[in-house]
């Protein structure tokens, strides 16, 4: 058995670019050297300027998004306001922090745009933000995405172009990893709006 | 029982609710994910009227480099600070933690934070998990009773002692310490030894890289500064860069939420808005 990270599979980046950011996750849903579905949803649009990326085990990763869409609902509700970008990452750090002890099998990463700046945060399974890097990479393919990225990002890129970047990235990167794949989705997010991009990849 | 729920959310702490199934899981075979740990060399000297404290920046994930710029020197009081090396989560909310406890206890008894009382919370916290909360820190700190410089382990140990490593590194800086360090350094002298200390855990470990951070503090205040030595700047520039061209890769559908409006459209379909 391999580890518990592999069980299901999946790769997720994000990138930062001028004013916008994006987040691209392949779509394949596995078990172990079995695909199950080739449309599972691994971004989720937590507000209008957050939006967040799971990977990991799919029933942490569906329990992991629940929490957080609860806690962000009862922060509208409580405060009668929006949650800021970094507010929910260090909402994300500490959530994950909670379970120090018996941790979710996730790691997530944070984009969005606060007053136009670009934030982006990666965590490992117990809450460690690193926010420093122009982009972030997670799951099974994650790190030959690494590669991929370093490679082909440069700094304050135009939306169009970073949808390009990372969406070729990504199916680099997902090329060489067994368990990710089977399409990618690509998401940019402006001031303006968010353009969800489902990409045509080799299917396997 | 929802009340115990909400009563466990206000009270805050550990929430051990999926250990049992990640034990299950452990025994069916898994292995577990790596954490981030800082591989990490930290060093602290003692000089004539304060205390030096530097670290390296780099961040493993197994044997990846998770973050080439972190940040490991933590302040825990505008007066004290700590340099840790252990598991990175716990490090970074162990010491947010002590940040606001230290905070709160000064607000109530307006008095300075002492070395000596930040050493006996983190050791009474440590102790009870039993070694679990993997932070390795250096606390150095100036206060009424003059500059002090502590270790802390992850089981709850401390050693007092005017020069201090830890980490993977800890080993190669512990040579440049053990032979370079004397009594009554002057504060450009401690600065250049931690520095050179931390060098050698940067080239000689694996676990360590990247740049080094020093924090000087003495009795003015603390003098921080970020990435003072950087060994892993990028040496070349790529001649001709990637250019992608825009709208090259091929995509099946594509749609476009507009903020404002709140309306989701798809891209390439005449007017056909979907719900």
């Amino acid at each position: 058995m391999s580890g518990i990270f592999e069980y299901n599979g999946g790769s997720i980046v994000g990138m930062k670019g001028k004013n916008c950011i994006a987040m691209a996750c392949d779509r394949r849903f596995g078990q172990q050297m079995s695909t199950i579905t080739t449309n599972y949803q691994k971004v989720f649009k937590i507000q209008d300027n957050i939006l967040l990326a799971l990977s990991g085990l799919n029933t942490d990763i569906h329990t992991f998004y629940a929490l957080m869409e609860k806690e962000i609902n009862l922060y509208n509700l409580k405060e009668n306001r929006k949650m800021k970008p970094t507010t929910f990452a260090n909402l994300v750090a500490s959530a994950l922090y909670e379970r120090r002890f018996g941790p979710f099998f996730v790691t997530p990463i944070v984009a969005g745009l606060e007053n136009g700046k670009p934030i982006l945060a990666t965590y490992d399974s117990i809450g460690c933000k690193s926010d420093l890097d122009d982009f972030q990479v997670g799951g099974t393919g994650g790190n030959y995405i690494y590669g991929a990225c370093e490679a082909f990002f440069k700094p304050d890129m135009s939306p169009e172009e970073l949808e390009e970047v990372i969406g070729q990235s990504l199916v680099s990167g997902c090329d060489r990893d067994a368990l990710s794949g089977w399409g990618g989705v690509v998401y940019v997010l402006t001031e303006q709006k968010l353009t969800v991009k489902i990409l045509k990849t080799k299917q396997t | 029982m929802q009340y115990l729920d909400n009563y466990l959310q206000s009270k805050g702490g550990y929430d051990y609710k999926n250990v049992k199934r990640n034990e299950l899981m452990k025994a069916q075979g898994f292995k577990e994910m790596p954490f981030t740990k800082t591989g990490t060399t930290i060093v602290g000297v003692l000089f004539d009227g304060g205390v030096v404290m530097a670290a390296d920046t780099r961040a493993t994930a197994g044997s990846i480099v998770a973050d080439k710029n972190c940040e490991k020197l933590h302040v825990l009081a505008p007066n004290v600070w700590a340099a840790g090396a252990g598991t990175a989560a716990d490090l970074h909310h162990q010491c947010a933690h002590f940040n606001a406890k230290l905070k709160l206890q000064r607000l109530n008894l307006n008095r300075q934070s002492r070395v000596n009382e930040v050493i006996t919370k983190l050791t009474s916290k440590l102790f009870p998990y039993r070694g679990n909360i993997g932070v390795a820190l250096i606390i150095g700190g100036i206060d009424c009773n003059g500059p002090q410089l502590a270790s802390v382990s992850p089981h709850g140990n401390y050693v007092y002692h005017p020069f201090q490593s830890m980490g993977s590194g800890s080993l190669a800086a512990l040579g440049i310490l053990e032979a370079k360090f004397q009594d009554g350094l002057t504060k450009q002298q401690a600065i250049d030894l931690a520095i050179e200390a931390i060098e050698a855990g940067i080239f000689h470990d694996m676990g360590s890289g990247s740049n080094v951070d020093v924090v000087a503090i003495t009795k003015d205040g603390a003098d921080y500064k970020r990435n003072v030595r950087q060994y892993n700047a990028k040496s070349y520039q790529r001649q001709i860069p990637y250019d992608f061209p825009i709208n090259n890769t091929p995509a099946l559908r594509k749609y476009q939420f507009d903020i404002e409006k709140q309306e989701l459209t798809e891209v390439g379909q005449e007017m056909e808005i979907i719900e």
